[in-house]
């Protein structure tokens, strides 16, 4: 498999990540590399093997419906970038 | 050439939960913005989310009244992609295993037989925040308010089994219904409680392969589901007529000019790259947690709508109207209870009641006569103490002053009059009175005979007895 | 003796006998840290005035006789904890201006005992990283030998214990990232079993592998330190409830009949000399104080860094979405909505971030998650399986905790996959989710520390707390300082 620079844009895409043209460049060889070395996984025949999400065995962790302080307004807004009183500002989003 | 419309509904349902599905904030409506919101539900940096028990309680309900089988063992999975209402840059849901699969509902059109509905999937999923545009210090941007966001919500996904807009109607109004009824949404569709998506194509009649679907998104009323499913099918049909092909897109139902549009911002497609969520541990439920929801789930619409006119002999329309709402259904069980005549229970709570919380904008659960009193004031009728005309000056009273009926006709001496003498008496003064119309009676025009039981009742104050009376007149008349 | 230099039992006591005061201890360990801090780079933040204002009410409370094993004992954070009100930047331009609402749990435990919080330690750029070099707030240096690294990503947090700039820290690891840098920098750093230690308040680098521990001058610090932090936790869906033994009382006892697995992959061609030779002396040490040795084999160790590098980078990928310039962190001038993003995320984040996400974003993207992804985590099952099936018939397994000890700062930077390479003998355990423990175990002929590794079963941390202690009550690794 060959990574290739439309490759990369693609995934930078969808990662919302800009990258310079040396940038593409130096990742498409990384990752080529390192997507090249993860090939050896395919050595392994994982028929019927369950996948593992947690290496501890954990299952049913629940919450009471019990409502908890909110931090407040001022607290929730404290690190926005831009804000109103009460609002987290974006450029305009259009629908 | 003739189309088929083909169309499934994604419905999503807010949960009536006390706090947010995966942290404790508030999910309280209307709140100032931004106030109801924590690390969690704001996405901050190593912040985690815990599973709010009831969302689970909530959701095998409903699977279980949408004939779904229970997954015994479902994840939650993350859903990526960026947009600013969605803290995390991913939303919590279910995608592999969700907890409620293959289920159904049968709907029943006017003079039709009941059709099979099938539900795919019932998942849970936490709601993204809202975008506000155009509030002062906004500028040309848009606000984000992250109140709504993690609040649990259940989408219940539907077969593409639906084949015309009254039949999604019936469907989505049924939904409705359970869930409602189950109290586990409020149902307020203007305030987004209960929000639909429709998938619409269209395919020539008799094709077994089907077109390309448009999906139009939040449409927020019954009548608007209507006429946006209505506009979409008119729209693909004449763009395939006119030699055009439906894209595969997301559009928006605008309710001002009835018409749907392409939404710019979903234009790009789409790759989730779902995933299990490592921050949750997988959702076992036995088969014993099952049974003890089963056993906990109230009588749902259709059962009791069949209760009603099996055991209680109403009409299949009555019974149908009387379980539009569990809160209604309930106040016509607890007259009966009290007054077992389930006819006249059920034509008050069809008429009078209906009409007054009507006049009144009153709902049922607030309205001002319990139905125990309602029953008392039948079984008046029923033993003969007042009149039904009386009931009504009765009911009005009672609706007012919240008196019990028995003290209103004794406080007003309302008491039904069935002594025979003093009604022969009243008759006689009429009969002398109005003797060109007692002979026009004799000699064959019994249309007057109205007129008769007309002005005794008017002199007895509405209380004599009107069946005496009608006894009584012909005898009179007649002798 | 240096205060800097002592552990926290050797401090608690002076406190406790008052021959010592908190603000005295926390001012020398101030002081250190501006002595040595050119040298070294382990502080992103240093918090001295709240140091001195805890440092003033742990005292009081040590005068009232209500002092535990940490009041006033001068601590310092990686600074990929949350702290209320104090920046946390996680090694990362995008959180340079983030003052955390609230504090992580592990923290908030230390700091209801009394513990002097002094920092904020340097670390990779969202842990991602085996040698500190990819912090945006500059590298950190070993205090053994400065022209190389200290391990990473915490290596803030073992360069800080090494250098006398902080009594014992916090950090974490996700692939080795608590016991790598302990090895190289002559700490005892012990990575929990996944779910013992709370980890709300973390900033996420891979949920499933993430997981909080201390770095510590001995083995008895480390054994209160994990008691401190450990716990369930009901804000962390994967946090497990079950009892928090008393790991200071479980040292005691020795290694008579506990039966040592060698993992045959473990014991590797390519192991540097150095790291050998103190592995065969570690194993006659044991061997003395009365431990059985068996062969052992891990068959699928092999794949481990392969797996590694998939589940991470995906999990890490959706984890990293959250840095979008709404809520807080960098953003970018930008005038619509997609630049926004790209443009702050591009700026934000530093190339080993950016090629992770990379990676995790295509291992996840649609065509491809069967055969990266859902692979990965399968092969996954049978890292934790050989682990499984090894430890029915062993109390624990002694490895090297890297191939090499620390490498040149530079050296391989310009190769990442090489870069990953080099956690081999680390990976395995957090797939498997087990515990283990890095604690020092000779020197190489450059005198650079060298760590052996002690991989204990599920929640079986007494037992490599019981073994380290015995390995350290019969060495003196430990002992020896690095000079500045």
């Amino acid at each position: 498999m060959k990574m290739t620079i439309a490759d990369v844009e693609q995934v930078a895409r969808l990662a919302r990540l800009e990258l310079t043209a040396e940038d593409k460049e130096l990742f498409a060889g990384q990752m080529d590399a390192i997507l090249g070395y993860v090939e050896k996984l395919k050595e392994l025949n994982t028929d019927g093997i369950v996948p593992t999400s947690h290496a501890v065995p954990m299952e049913n962790a629940f919450r009471a419906d019990v409502v908890r302080p909110s931090i407040g307004l001022e607290k929730a807004l404290a690190n926005a970038p831009e804000k109103t009183g009460t609002f987290f500002v974006v450029p305009k989003v259009i629908e | 050439m003739k189309y088929q419309p083909v169309i499934g509904l994604e419905v999503h349902v807010q949960l009536l939960t006390d706090t947010k599905i995966f942290c404790g904030c508030s999910t309280t409506f209307g709140s100032e913005p931004n106030s109801q919101t924590c690390p969690v539900c704001l996405g901050l940096p190593g912040a985690l989310p815990v599973l709010n028990g009831t969302v689970v309680e909530y959701a095998i309900k409903a699977g279980l009244s949408t004939n779904c089988t229970i997954t015994p063992r479902s994840i939650f999975a993350r859903k990526n992609y960026f947009y600013p209402d969605l803290p995390k840059g991913y939303q919590i849901s279910q995608f592999e295993d969700p907890i409620c699969q293959n289920g159904w509902l049968d709907i029943t059109l006017a003079g039709q037989e009941p059709k099979r509905i099938g539900i795919t999937r019932i998942h849970m999923e936490e709601d993204a925040g809202k975008l506000v545009h155009g509030d002062s210090g906004m500028g040309d941007g848009s606000g984000v308010d992250l109140n709504r966001a993690c609040t649990p919500l259940l989408e219940v996904v539907s077969e593409p089994d639906l084949r015309s807009s009254d039949e999604a109607v019936a469907y989505l109004k049924q939904l409705h219904q359970i869930v409602t009824w189950l109290g586990i949404c409020d149902g307020n569709m203007e305030e987004g409680s209960f929000r639909c998506d429709a998938n619409v194509s269209v395919m020539p009649v008799g094709s077994k392969t089907l077109g390309t679907r448009a999906e139009i998104k939040n449409v927020n009323s019954f009548k608007f589901v209507k006429q946006a499913i209505e506009y979409e099918i008119l729209r693909q049909i004449d763009l395939i007529e006119d030699g055009g092909t439906v894209v595969q897109e997301t559009r928006l139902f605008d309710p001002n000019s009835g018409k749907t549009r392409s939404m710019r911002s979903k234009e790009e497609a789409h790759d989730y790259r779902y995933f299990p969520d490592p921050d949750l541990v997988p959702l076992v439920i036995s088969d014993q947690w099952v049974e003890r929801s089963r056993s906990e789930l109230p009588e749902l619409p259709g059962q009791r709508q069949q209760r009603f006119m099996t055991d209680l002999g109403l009409l299949p329309y009555d019974a149908e109207v009387l379980t539009a709402s569990r809160a209604l259904s309930d106040y016509f069980e607890a007259g009966v209870a009290v007054h077992d005549n389930a006819k006249a229970v059920a034509n008050w709570v069809m008429g009078e009641i209906t009409r007054a919380l009507n006049d009144s904008g009153t709902s049922i659960d607030a309205c001002p006569v319990p139905p125990e009193r309602l029953a008392e004031l039948l079984k008046l009728i029923d033993n003969g103490t007042i009149s039904g005309k009386i009931a009504k000056t009765v009911f009005d009273e009672m609706w007012k002053s919240g008196k019990a009926p028995l003290t209103i006709v004794e406080e007003q001496g309302l008491v039904q009059v069935s002594d025979s003498g003093a009604i022969e008496g009243i008759i006689d003064e009429i009969l002398a009175a109005n003797a060109g119309q007692v002979e026009e009676y004799r000699s064959g025009k019994e249309k007057v005979f109205g007129f008769f039981v007309g002005q005794v009742m008017k002199a007895s104050k509405g209380k004599a007895n009107p069946a005496l009376v009608n006894e009584l007149l012909v005898s009179r008349l007649k002798g | 003796m240096n205060i800097f230099d002592m552990t926290i039992h050797e401090l608690h006591g002076a406190l406790k006998g008052k021959q010592l005061s908190s603000l005295e201890a926390t001012t020398a360990l101030l002081k250190r840290i501006e002595s040595v801090e050119p040298q070294i780079g382990s502080f992103i933040t240093v918090t001295a005035e709240q140091a001195l204002a805890a440092a003033r009410s742990a005292d009081q409370r040590i005068a009232r006789g209500e002092g535990t094993p940490l009041t006033g004992i001068p601590l310092a954070l990686k600074d990929i904890f949350l702290t209320e009100g104090v920046r946390t930047t996680c090694g990362s331009r995008i959180l340079s201006n983030f003052i955390p609402p609230y504090s992580a749990a592990s923290w908030e435990k230390l700091r209801d005992q009394g513990a002097v919080l002094l920092g904020k330690l340097n670390q990779d750029e969202f842990a991602m990283g085996s040698s500190n070099e990819s912090s945006a707030y500059g590298i950190t240096r070993n205090p053994w030998d400065t022209s190389r690294i200290p391990g990473g990503s915490s290596g803030g947090s073992a360069a800080a214990v090494a250098a006398g700039q902080a009594i014992a820290t916090l950090g974490t690891d996700t692939g080795g990232s608590i016991r790598q840098p302990a090895s190289h920098c002559g700490c005892v750093g012990l990575k929990p079993t996944y779910g013992r230690v709370s980890r709300y308040g973390v900033i996420a680098y891979a949920s499933s592998l993430d997981q909080v521990g201390p770095l510590t001058r001995d083995v008895a610090d480390c054994a209160l330190m994990l008691e401190a932090v450990a716990g369930y936790d009901p804000k962390d869906s994967t946090s497990v409830d079950t009892p928090v033994p008393d790991y200071s009382a479980a040292l005691t006892g020795g290694v008579k009949g506990l039966r040592i697995g060698l993992p045959k992959e473990y014991f590797i061609d390519g192991l540097d000399p150095d790291v050998q030779k103190a592995m065969t002396a570690a194993i006659d040490t044991f061997r003395r104080l009365g431990a059985e040795f068996v062969d052992i084999s891990l068959p699928h160790t092999d794949y481990a860094v392969a797996t590694y590098y998939l589940i991470a980078t995906a999990e890490a990928s959706s984890n990293l979405a959250r840095y979008d310039g709404v809520r807080f962190g960098h953003r970018a001038q930008a005038d619509n909505l997609l630049d926004m993003y790209t443009k702050s995320r591009s700026e934000g984040f530093g190339t080993e971030v950016k090629r992770r996400i990379m990676l995790g974003t295509y291992a996840l993207s649609s065509g491809y998650y069967d055969a990266y992804y859902v692979k990965a985590q399968k092969v996954r099952t049978l890292i934790m399986n050989d682990f499984i099936s090894a430890f029915t018939g062993v109390d624990v397994m002694l490895t090297p905790v890297a191939p090499t000890p620390a490498f040149k700062i530079g050296e391989k930077i310009n190769d990442p996959l090489q870069m990953y390479l080099s956690d081999i003998f680390t990976i395995p355990v957090n797939l498997a989710g087990t515990c283990a423990m890095s604690l020092p175990a000779g020197f190489s002929a450059e005198g650079l520390p060298i760590g052996l590794q002690l991989i204990g079963k599920p929640f079986g941390e007494e037992t490599i707390l019981r073994a380290g202690y015995a390995f350290e009550q019969a060495t003196e690794w430990h002992t020896r300082k690095a000079t500045l």
